[in-house]
């Protein structure tokens, strides 16, 4: 019976990647390679006030201190950073007024991406969704900035913000993911280029929700975005991210930031949708997503909340995390990470309970097939001062046939006698007699399969916007099913 | 003829459990295959699904005329062979409208039927849930997950309802069921019955027939049917028990 199940998984399991395709973009590059010219090049490109200099300077001078972290339970091929362009840009004439001046190339990738630059064709009755879309190296359109404006919301790509607001940039910018964190977010420091840079004033709910849509274009280049989001005191506002990236025979390199500020009262919440390309069957080319995402509820009362589907990239190394400073903040981590063919996730989330009456809720599910490797890693920490705090853990793996692995690394410390902490786990498999069931309700083997993991996944989907949720459920059949790739 | 078998052989991991079983079903007929535990008569239900862990080592099916064997499950599922199952399988995380919906529309796409827009599907829902005196809510939850014997039950005669097949066979549906649930059941299925379709009924207990009045009953015993007739043969097996039929083989 197993074997039976195995066969069936196997053949479904084998799909293939519909954003694959590259655009013809008049492209410029920064000479290959990472040295201080390169930073500098960077910097000057982007006409940087000296502060992002030096920051970047020291981010840099800092990671050649740094070596690759080995603790992931992950293979990763050596990466050669003096192979790898840091900088590229679709070349632009002048400034942009108007959706008109976009090139067109620019447009139709991202119509065929199913994302909309154009703010008249949001939907009648819905509040629409504001979108930052970043092709290599820049952002190239953020729709709907003056809308938000007249809520004092500051929504633009991060290399506006340094030029438009570069005190909030210099007084938030690596305040929660410091350039020493680690290997990949101090590159990051030294070599980003753009991102997308949101802040919510006092007292403020974002009427609509705010995404960045990352796309990766050219070769042989690295995509390091950054991005910063502050709340201040009783903001709200709901975040979505998306990203894919073409087909290739090459490893290209992403390596990202998010940080996101809480103060008093305040409310984040932060959606991703992952999906850089996975890399072929055989295992060949696919995305290196290595990604230091934190967040701080600094203020009382502070929640933040991360939601994500994780199901591209050939590796991924992710840990969105929450720092609960404030007395009674809450932080979220809801995560489905999917692997197929010789794809590798190494992937959770730190809670970091520093308050009293701190609480936290950890949900992962784990979805493994072909002969990926899937890991849950995750860190609850609660320390001597965050009295009465609570966490809760739940880490589910599914598994789709029998070569691949799931695992699961919780770490747990506590500090205090007062609070509690509760982790569950549990391994699965999709069984014959699921399949069986449906089969005899006339659903295909297809459908079968995209309707249990899809069941498996509801209580992580069910955190997504709606705008998401939809892509996200198709995204979860697509990423295991052969036909609809 | 709807459902023809010949001389069927069939077994799992080499040992044989059907040897030989001859059945025949009308359209407008109701079939009883009674027997002891561990004759075939799940095998018997399970083959005629085109469940793959079953080899037919040898004989024939046809339904409508085709060879059935060379039907994958779903489509002899999507020709309208149902299955009611013993044991319904949990699908946590599915709610019963999402998995009819999916099932609905497939067998409609194989039809070359566009999918069932969504009002109509939920008020076909709602009338096909009266026919199993089914509450609202449960068509919310998940596929069977948690349901007791009598809702899980019910489920596959509701399921039943929504696909409207022309073959129903019925494995066991009467096991774990009270007297309350077990009525429930057999209404919903004389509710179904038509001139255009057939059922086979497959029980331990003549007690489901006298709910559910069969044409034939059939008793299979160590993988064939052994004795066929009408449905005083039901009500002679509750008397004799089956003894009499083991004595009888003897």
């Amino acid at each position: 019976m197993e074997s039976q199940a195995n066969k069936i998984l196997d053949e479904v399991t084998q799909g293939d990647y519909k954003y694959g395709f590259v655009t013809d973009i008049d492209t410029e590059f920064a000479p290959v390679g990472l040295s201080e010219d390169t930073i500098h090049y960077i910097s000057a490109k982007k006409n940087e006030p000296a502060f992002m200099l030096e920051f970047r300077l020291k981010a840099y001078r800092h990671w050649l201190t740094m070596s690759q972290p080995k603790w992931a339970h992950l293979n990763i091929s050596p990466i050669n950073f003096q192979e790898i362009i840091f900088y590229a840009a679709p070349k632009k004439k002048k400034e942009l007024s108007s959706l008109d001046e976009v090139d067109p190339e620019l447009l139709a990738t991202f119509n065929k991406l199913g994302i909309s630059l154009d703010e008249q064709k949001k939907l009648a009755g819905v509040a629409g969704v504001a979108v930052d879309a970043v092709i290599d190296s820049v952002s190239v359109k953020t729709t709907f900035s003056e809308t938000l404006s007249k809520h004092g919301i500051i929504f633009c790509s991060f290399s506006e913000a340094v030029q438009n607001h570069p005190d909030l940039v210099k007084q938030y910018m690596g305040s929660v993911v410091p350039y020493t964190d680690n290997y990949f977010a101090a590159l990051n420091s030294a070599v980003f280029s753009d991102g997308s840079f949101c802040y919510i004033p006092k007292g403020v709910r974002c009427p609509m929700e705010l995404s960045t849509y990352f796309r990766i274009n050219a070769a042989n280049t690295g995509q390091f975005e950054r991005t910063l989001i502050v709340a201040e005191e009783g903001a709200y506002v709901s975040y979505m991210e998306g990203c894919t990236a073409p087909q290739r025979d090459e490893n290209q390199l992403h390596a990202a930031i998010v940080e996101i500020v809480a103060m008093k009262d305040a409310s984040v919440k932060y959606s991703t949708v992952q999906n850089w390309y996975p890399g072929d069957k055989n295992g060949l080319g696919g995305i290196y997503n290595f990604v230091t995402k934190r967040g701080i509820c600094k203020g009382s009362n502070s929640k933040i909340s991360w939601t994500q589907v994780e199901t591209g990239s050939a590796i991924t190394w992710k840990y969105p995390s929450c720092i609960l400073l404030g007395d009674h903040s809450v932080g979220e981590f809801y995560s489905v990470a999917v692997t197929n063919n010789h794809q590798q996730a190494d992937t959770g989330t730190k809670m970091m309970h520093l308050g009293k009456n701190t609480r936290s809720t950890i949900i992962s599910k784990g979805i493994s097939a072909g002969q990926s490797n899937n890991s849950y890693r995750g860190l609850v920490r609660i320390s001597k001062n965050a009295v009465n705090s609570r966490n809760y853990s739940q880490c589910d793996s599914l598994l789709l046939g029998a070569r691949c692995g799931a695992h699961t690394y919780p770490y747990i410390q506590v500090d205090n006698k007062s609070s509690i902490v509760e982790h569950e786990a549990t391994t699965s498999k999709i069984s014959e007699d699921q399949l069986f069931y449906c089969q005899q309700r006339g659903i295909s083997n297809e459908s079968a399969i995209g309707l249990i993991v899809n069941g498996y996944a509801k209580e992580v989907l069910k955190q997504l916007p709606m705008e998401f949720a939809v892509e996200a459920q198709k995204l979860l059949s697509i990423s295991l099913e052969g036909s609809v790739g | 003829m709807l459902l023809q078998i010949k001389n069927l052989h069939a077994g799992i991991n080499g040992k044989e459990i059907l040897r030989g079983v001859d059945l025949e079903v009308n359209a407008g007929e109701v079939h009883a295959i009674m027997g002891p535990n561990g004759t075939g008569k799940s095998t018997l239900a399970s083959v005629i699904a085109g469940r793959e862990v079953f080899d037919v080592t040898a004989g024939e099916i046809f339904y409508k005329g085709k060879d059935l064997q060379k039907l994958s499950i779903e489509d002899r599922a999507r020709e309208g062979i149902f299955l009611g199952f013993q044991y319904p399988v949990e699908i946590p995380g599915v709610s019963i409208t999402n998995f009819m919906r999916t099932a609905v529309n497939e067998v409609r796409k194989f039809k070359g039927l566009d999918p069932l827009p969504a009002g109509e599907f939920l008020r076909l829902m709602e009338e096909k849930k009266q026919l199993v005196e089914i509450t609202s809510n449960l068509t919310n939850r998940s596929v069977n997950e948690g349901f007791s014997g009598g809702e899980k039950k019910k489920n596959e005669i509701f399921q039943m309802a929504m696909l409207e097949p022309t073959l129903a066979i019925l494995d066991e549906t009467d096991s774990g069921l009270d007297i309350d649930a077990l009525r429930i059941v057999a209404n919903g299925v004389n509710k179904l019955r038509r001139p255009d379709n057939a059922f086979v009924v497959i029980t331990h207990y003549q007690r489901l027939l006298d709910y559910i009045v069969p044409d034939f009953v059939h008793v299979l015993f160590e993988g064939k049917i052994v004795k066929s007739g009408g449905k005083e043969l039901a009500l002679e097996l509750e008397e004799k028990g089956y003894d009499w039929i083991k004595k009888e083989q003897e």
